[in-house]
């Protein structure tokens, strides 16, 4: 699974300007992307995950939006490595949706209303392949059945209100894929959708990326989905990186304060638990510039560092590789590094006694 | 805890004309957004009730508070039908019974302040007493966890995890005995969410509140309910106490539900058992006939698509509206599937977070 | 932004806040000052007039604005045919306007208002009748029917108001209705049914307060479209009697010296258009401020 990068992403920052001053949305976030894998980033609104992966490709409002520093490095199958955030945006317009797809949660704004849904996905197939012609109907249709469309020959000629929200998320993913893209970045795709569709989606994403291993960047507030679907996950929280490694190490020995909560906060169906950890005050303001940890305001193992300094990324107790091309596991938490939390690495669960704890029954 | 059913609704149906014409208007058909749902949920017990997007669940909700005109059925609250009221005897009502909306943005006011949002209940009955009402705006902020400083800021000043909280709060200004909680968390990030769902539980055992709490998956549901009902298209296809229902999820469509969650632990969600449904979720204008589920349930024989099941008693206090479950041959393929998904679900309780839990129970 | 945000350090000063707003919005500054200004000639008129709008002096007549070579600083815009002052008269002419434009739109909008919300709180067979007149009233020209009234009734500011006010009610009729279904449907109304709250808290407290915001917006665009109309009207002679100075009378009168004196069109001209202009971007500046949502948002 881990090929060669395909996108590599460095110190990256944006800032906004509002009316009620600077918002530092994102703050020097750094990660690789290989070929083929599907890299999860998780954090609630306000966290800088969108606004970070849409900065890459310049798809944010500029002004208010600016992006202060950083690289992303993108390396096509065929073609030369750029550096996406120097290209030109005429450049850009040509990578976007060709070597770049997006599904966004959406699908309503994304797709046109007046023209039938095989058309659009025709359109992609044309402009973006060698295709040309009758064929890239065929093509087209092909792709409905791909996405599990019922009746694709039929259902070409419906138009985007004639689909129900799933979908149309699946007309989304076709047309994302028809180009054969390198990296797919998916905003929330299944967040609109309810459960039982949502799995459906998340399947088939997961068969046809993996089938064309494409790359794709999944973006989710929901660790579950996440969960099914990544290979690598990326913990974001007040516009930075807070933990990020290889997802079912993360999942099992979390090393982050905000991990831990936010795991202990998750509802299981399975579990034999009825209570769930309480994650203190409100998400942080992003006005201050990034001087002390995102999470020092309610992270109940906070101690003078936290406030002194932001937290870079450091290798976390029991991280097998300390190569970053290899994701080793990191966590940008002062008091992994310091005080004694280090625990045996091999041990798992989380110890969420130094969180508030509902009751319930 | 009272033995005896606080809320009871009877056969409640809630069918929506469709109209069509200018001046003129005639009727042309009904979205039969509820259709003949009952239940009871005992004093200081919570109910869930649980369905996708257009089931009808929170239309159920509005009906039972008489935000809509029941088209038939009944519902009682503490003995009294509400179904029968006159517009001035329901009044008198309101206080007892109240709601919490999902959408906390729109359920508040723009142009009041929280502590005018907060009185409005309390003035709506009457009190003009301003020391008192302010008295009683800073001890039911103090109740949901805000600040007293709070009351003098706008809705759009706060997180909305805050809103809610001011939503909260409003609903409990007039000590009401049954709360409907329509969606509360849906709209919250994750980590707010269990602060809601917390509080919500804390509110319940300190003010001895009934809850009829509707959402639409159903992991944060069992984490506050005593007895959950699975509503799809207008109707409950299962209903049982909590943690019967997730042993024993026996209707296909709870099943389906169940196999659908998410759960947070890689290698569970990766592996795990699912039963993936066909097709979408037909229109409440245009119900299938017979058993509104047969058009996507894989185990529908002949009879699923012209009889209607009735909600029938299968195991102790956990009713199932199949005609298949207890079938032999059809139903133990049901069985089947079931253990399938329990079992992949069970597997994920050992590991991961909940460890850290089992040490804890012993100290709370 | 977020209550917690309030106790940062690093968010602006109310102050800073409000001059960020004001210097953001530059179109709506601009506004803000055209429409100061004509309300200011407005109301003052009489204390700041350099000469008197109706007295007429032929010996000067049709002499050119001031920085003209034939022009006299005496008299900075020129004067008309009759030898009256430009300025005097231009200014006084925006006392015509404002009156047509306020009094036309507070009656459309006290008629719309009353009847969109009933119409919208109603609904049923009375929205249906409410409405049905109001698209009926639409279907009027509007001109047609000044002419039918100038001519019955004779030509008089009130007729010209009154007619404006009714034929333009049903845009208000439409836009209140609107407004009132979807405040309606708002979770906080809902709540105050919940709550047992009796009709008149309902449109009293929350439905009318909603209703404001939108509606001055509206307003603002109206009252600019009645300005622009009037003086079209005056233009066609069938506005207030032409001794009265107004911008369309003026407009009217310098038509026919357009190609020689075309400062006595000209200027009429200019000050509808900037009264116009003004108060479409005061329009949109107040539909920002007096959203509450507006007030405090990120971006």
């Amino acid at each position: 699974m881990t090929g060669d990068t395909v996108l590599q992403v460095r110190n990256l920052a944006v800032e906004f300007d509002s009316i009620d001053g600077t918002v530092h949305a994102v703050n020097n976030v750094s990660f690789d992307l290989k070929r083929g894998q599907t890299l999860g980033v998780v954090g609630e609104s306000g966290s800088g995950k969108s606004v970070s992966m849409m900065s890459l490709l310049r798809l944010i409002a500029e002004p208010p939006g600016k992006i202060t520093s950083g690289s992303a490095v993108f390396l096509p199958r065929n073609g030369e490595p750029v550096d996406l955030l120097q290209l030109p945006k005429r450049w850009l317009a040509r990578i976007r949706g060709d070597r770049i797809g997006f599904v966004f949660q959406d699908p309503m704004s994304s797709l046109n209303p007046l023209m039938t849904v095989g058309e659009q996905i025709a359109e992609s197939v044309r402009k973006h392949t060698e295709l040309q012609g009758s064929v890239c109907r065929d093509r087209a249709v092909e792709l409905l059945e791909h996405v599990g469309i019922p009746g694709a020959a039929e259902r070409y000629n419906n138009y985007p209100h004639q689909f129900s929200g799933g979908m149309r998320q699946r007309v989304m993913i076709a047309i994302a894929i028809a180009c054969n893209p390198d990296i797919i970045i998916a905003d929330e795709p299944t967040t609109a959708l309810d459960v039982t569709v949502q799995a459906e989606i998340v399947d088939r994403m997961q068969k046809l990326t993996k089938e064309l291993s494409i790359s794709v960047i999944w973006i989710s507030h929901d660790l579950g989905v996440v969960a099914g679907i990544a290979d690598v996950l990326m913990v974001m929280y007040g516009g930075s990186v807070v933990e990020r490694g290889e997802i079912s190490r993360v999942y099992s020995h979390p090393r982050h304060p905000y991990t831990i909560g936010l795991l202990g906060a998750l509802p299981k169906l399975g579990a034999a638990q009825k209570r769930l950890v309480n994650i203190g005050g409100s998400p942080p303001s992003l006005f201050s510039p990034p001087r002390q940890c995102a999470f020092a305001a309610r992270c109940p193992w906070v101690f003078d560092r936290c406030k002194a300094e932001r937290p870079p990324l450091f290798f976390a107790t029991g991280s097998h590789s300390e190569d970053p091309s290899a994701h080793g596991h990191v966590t940008a938490c002062f008091y992994d590094l310091e005080k004694d939390r280090r625990r045996d690495p091999d041990e798992t669960g989380i110890d969420v006694t130094a969180f508030e704890v509902g009751q319930q029954g | 805890m009272i033995d005896r059913p606080y809320v009871r609704v009877d056969e409640l149906t809630q069918h929506f004309p469709i109209k069509r014409g200018v001046v003129i208007s005639r009727k042309v058909g009904a979205v039969k957004a509820v259709d003949g749902v009952s239940f009871t949920i005992r004093s200081g017990e919570t109910l869930g009730l649980v369905g996708e997007s257009g089931c009808g669940k929170s239309t159920t909700g509005r009906s039972i508070l008489r935000l809509y005109r029941p088209t038939s059925g009944r519902v009682l609250l503490d003995d009294v039908d509400i179904t029968a009221l006159k517009p001035d005897e329901l009044r008198e009502m309101r206080p007892k019974m109240q709601m919490i909306f999902q959408d906390s943005y729109s359920s508040l006011n723009p142009r009041h302040s929280v502590a005018k949002i907060v009185a409005e209940p309390m003035v709506i009955q009457g009190e003009k007493d301003g020391t008192k009402l302010r008295h009683r705006v800073q001890e039911l902020l103090d109740l949901v966890g805000l600040d007293a400083d709070h009351a003098k800021r706008f809705p759009h000043e706060f997180s909305g995890g805050q809103r809610q909280r001011i939503g909260i709060a409003r609903a409990l200004a007039l000590n009401p005995s049954f709360v409907v909680c329509d969606e509360p968390i849906s709209a919250l990030d994750v980590s707010i969410q269990a602060q809601v769902v917390n509080l919500l539980a804390a509110l319940q055992r300190e003010l001895g509140l009934t809850y009829l709490f509707i959402a639409h998956d159903l992991s944060m549901v069992r984490h506050i309910s005593h007895r959950i009902a699975v509503m799809y298209l207008g109707r409950i296809m299962e209903q049982a106490d909590y943690d019967e229902l997730f042993r024993m999820p026996m209707h296909p469509y709870t099943q389906s539900l169940m196999s659908a969650v998410p759960i947070p632990e890689p290698s569970v969600e990766k592996a795990r058992t699912r039963m993936i449904l066909k097709g979408d979720v037909p229109s409440p204008a245009r119900p299938p006939s017979g058993c509104v589920f047969h058009t996507r349930c894989p185990f529908a024989t002949e009879r699923c698509s012209f009889e209607v099941p009735e909600p029938r008693e299968i195991r102790d206090r956990h009713a199932v509206a199949c005609h298949n479950v207890d079938d032999v041959f059809v139903g133990s393929q049901i069985e089947a599937q079931r253990s399938a998904i329990v079992e992949s679900l069970e597997s994920a309780a050992g590991e991961g977070p909940d460890r850290a839990f089992a040490s804890m129970d012993t100290g709370a | 932004m977020r209550i917690d945000a309030l106790d940062q350090e690093n968010v602006r000063s109310p102050f800073q806040r409000a001059l960020r707003i004001v210097l953001r919005d530059k179109t709506g500054l601009i506004g803000v000052f055209l429409f100061g200004t004509v309300l200011f000639c407005a109301v003052f008129a009489a204390y700041i007039v350099p000469h008197s709008p109706i007295e007429q002096n032929l010996r000067i007549s049709r002499q050119p604005p001031g920085w003209h070579e034939a022009g006299d600083w005496e008299y900075p815009l020129g004067t008309d045919n009759l030898g009256r002052d430009m300025l005097s008269r231009i200014i006084y002419g925006s006392r015509v306007s404002l009156t047509v434009g306020f009094f036309g739109v507070l009656i459309a909008m006290s008629i719309g208002m009353l009847l969109g919300l009933v119409a919208g709180y109603l609904g049923g067979t009375i929205d249906n009748v409410i409405m049905g007149v109001a698209n009926l009233f639409l279907a009027i020209p509007y001109l047609l029917l000044v002419v039918v009234v100038a001519a019955v009734l004779g030509r008089s500011l009130i007729n010209v108001i009154l007619i404006f006010g009714f034929t333009n009610a049903p845009l208000f009729v439409r836009i209140t209705r609107g407004e009132v279904l979807r405040i309606r449907k708002s979770g906080y109304v809902e709540s105050a049914v919940s709550l047992g709250a009796k009709p008149g808290r309902i449109i009293f407290g929350h439905i009318l307060p909603n209703l404001i915001g939108p509606l001055l917006t509206v307003a603002t665009f109206e009252m600019s479209g009645m300005i622009f109309y009037e003086a079209g009207l005056g233009f066609l002679g069938l506005s207030v009697p032409p001794g009265i100075p107004s911008w369309g009378n003026m407009l009217a009168a310098g038509r026919q010296y357009i190609q020689f004196s075309p400062w006595i069109a000209a200027f009429p001209g200019l000050a509808i258009v900037f009264t116009s202009l003004g108060m479409n971007l005061l329009g949109d500046w107040l539909r920002d401020v007096l959203d509450p949502r507006m007030r405090r948002s990120a971006s």
